[in-house]
């Protein structure tokens, strides 16, 4: 499963047939050129118009929306914002209580994303740098921690939690995170390390540093675009994140996740849906705002590294 | 040479060390509950006797009879591989065509390239809600459109509707409707994680191969078909297994957009309702463990198929 042996893959070349054809040339790419441009345009749609929907269906009221069920704009006279307020406030108040629930995604995130990061360096330094005794092991982790479906880590976890009376703790769930992200972790991190010369790290353990400084010095500042965009993957993972949650929470609603809020209340009938849109809109942005100001860190980190999804 | 010894023993000492932490967390959040699982599978354990079931009880093979002799088992676990092939295939799919599109730069790439990957970066929660709520039969838009537009007779109830017959050439096709939304919106959820790994391979290739072929006069599709696809091969076994392995443990998708119902209940749900409707343990960690087994003898046997076909040519 390791992405170098994609890199390496020598290319297999077939020879092609021998065939001359260029009065037919000009017409073929103008066949394939035209199926590229409604690729492109059916592709911007599809991805594009559902968050746009998202969008719109979270500034109109819900009457209108019934109404008209099939309009994606909003005109002026329509336009609300109440949606959001009654989605922000909290249940006290007579609202949905989602502001406390961005709080508490935020701190479950937040927790993942430091432990996570705190044992992948260390690990991914070990795998890297380190001759020992199963170090060629690593990949087993990969598949012991992803190969099993979650449901099934989630009975055992349940009844756990529940006998150590941990259920409903937010720093319980983030460890459950943790062991979920921190294989991918290594893996993104793992793969970083490996392009950072050698060379400058013996210099240091000459000069009497320790390996911890070496880590901290050199090996940190080094990957730092490496460090935040694995951070961001892990700190995508966590928000994301719903069945643990669900299992964990779901009698706590004071220690609800914006995730875990929203699709609660999307069963119920007395929550219109344009204040449920907003509380999507309020869950997504975050995540978006993101992944746009790091999107390229993150896309390379990903693609050199693998994947959990 | 004692000295050398010495130096490695240490290296490795300081290694254990580092790794520690994950060891420990991995091994008390997924591997003592994979144990624990496999325990409690072969015993009779319900939430109400929770509380004695230890490590160590009375261990008889009830699940596995009850959970083999159900019918609804095994609907459910074909489900799952419909719905498994089905998604990572259309992801893939999706995923190339996507690439291939993209390949070569225009006005507005970069942006398009960043919407194209909003499916795979927004929360499951919330790109659920937005696809119930557009294909719900009252107010949704699809169904608002294609009454309006595409002369529908009436709104389809695209996520509560097991079967559907559709007027195909005209013969009455039925056709597993809420399974295959489903799957759909797998692959548009997923499509952008394929189109990643894809796209960056495809800027990777050598363009040497291409412009000989151009010369020799082979028409667009003779080069993606010989030199294009070929090349790309490594990167789709690696993506088909990734995302196989993903989607058949899949859980949130299909229960945050039908619940299990509808013919769509895959044996991750299946498992979910046992433990929180049903609270037979037992039987949901029977059930739960035949699905890793079956995913991983998928695996074995793609693995040596590919590994074979690898060998051969």
């Amino acid at each position: 499963m390791s992405v170098d042996t994609v890199a390496t893959a020598p290319p297999r070349t077939p020879s092609p047939p021998r065939r001359r054809r260029s009065r037919a040339r000009s017409r073929e790419e103008r066949v394939w050129g035209t199926l590229r441009v409604v690729t492109i345009v059916v592709l911007a749609l599809v991805t594009i118009v559902p968050f746009l929907y998202m969008l719109v269906l979270s500034v109109r009221p819900i009457a209108e929306v019934l109404l008209d069920p099939g309009r994606l704009w909003v005109s002026p006279s329509e336009f609300t914002a109440d949606t959001y307020r009654e989605v922000l406030t909290s249940v006290d108040d007579g609202g949905q209580g989602f502001l406390q629930y961005m709080g508490n995604s935020a701190l479950v995130a937040t927790v993942t994303v430091i432990v996570t990061l705190v044992a992948s360096i260390l690990g991914a330094y070990a795998v890297s740098r380190l001759a020992f005794r199963g170090r060629g092991a690593s990949g087993a982790l990969f598949l012991v921690v992803y190969l099993f479906p979650p449901i099934l880590l989630a009975i055992p976890l349940f009844v756990l939690f529940s006998q150590l009376s941990l259920r409903g703790n937010l720093l319980a769930l983030a460890i459950v995170y943790v062991a979920q992200t921190v294989p991918v972790a290594i893996y993104m991190l793992r793969n970083y390390f490996a392009t950072i010369p050698v060379s400058l790290e013996e210099a240091a353990l000459i000069d009497g540093c320790t390996r911890f400084g070496v880590i901290r010095r050199i090996s940190l500042p080094l990957s730092m675009p490496s460090l935040i965009a694995t951070g961001l993957y892990v700190f995508m993972i966590a928000w994301n994140e719903f069945l643990f949650a669900l299992l964990f929470l779901v009698e706590r609603r004071d220690n609800w996740t914006v995730s875990l809020g929203l699709s609660r209340l999307s069963g119920s009938i007395e929550v219109p849906t344009t204040v449920l849109m907003a509380g999507s809109v309020v869950l997504t942005v975050p995540i978006i705002a993101l992944f746009f100001l790091a999107e390229r860190m993150l896309v390379e980190g990903l693609t050199s590294g693998a994947e959990k999804g | 040479m004692p000295r050398t010894d010495t130096l490695a023993r240490q290296e490795s000492r300081l290694a254990y060390r580092l790794i520690s932490p994950t060891l420990l967390i991995v091994l008390v959040v997924v591997v003592l509950p994979v144990i624990w699982t496999i325990s409690l599978a072969f015993q009779d354990v319900r939430l109400i006797n929770l509380r004695d079931a230890g490590f160590f009880g009375e261990y008889n093979l009830d699940n596995f009879s009850t959970v083999f002799g159900s019918s609804g088992f095994w609907s459910s676990l074909w489900i799952t591989v419909v719905y498994t092939v089905g998604a990572t295939l259309g992801s893939i799919a999706i995923g190339l065509v996507a690439a291939l599109a993209l390949r070569r730069p225009f006005r507005g790439r970069g942006l398009l390239r960043a919407a194209m990957l909003l499916p795979y970066v927004a929360p499951v929660v919330a790109a659920t809600f937005v696809w119930s709520v557009a294909l719900n039969p009252q107010f949704g838009i699809v169904n608002a459109w294609g009454t309006r537009f595409l002369g529908w007779d009436e709104p389809v109830p695209f996520l509560s509707q097991r079967d559907y017959s559709v007027g195909l050439f005209g013969v009455d096709v039925t056709v597993p409707l809420a399974l295959l939304t489903v799957i759909a919106f797998e692959a548009w959820r997923y499509f952008p994680f394929a189109f990643l790994f894809l796209i960056a391979r495809l800027q990777a290739l050598p363009g040497e191969l291409d412009e000989a072929a151009v010369v020799d006069g082979t028409s667009i599709w003779q080069r993606f078909r010989h030199i294009t696809l070929p090349q790309l091969m490594p990167v789709i076994a690696l993506l088909t297994i990734l995302r196989f392995i993903f989607t058949f443990n899949k859980f949130d998708d299909v229960y945050l957009l039908t619940g299990g119902g509808a013919g769509t209940e895959v044996v991750s749900i299946r498992v979910y309702e046992f433990l929180t409707a049903r609270t037979d343990i037992g039987a949901a960690a029977a059930q739960s463990l035949v699905l890793a087994a079956v995913l991983t003898v998928f695996i074995a046997v793609y693995l040596r198929t590919a590994g074979a076909r690898g060998e051969t040519s």
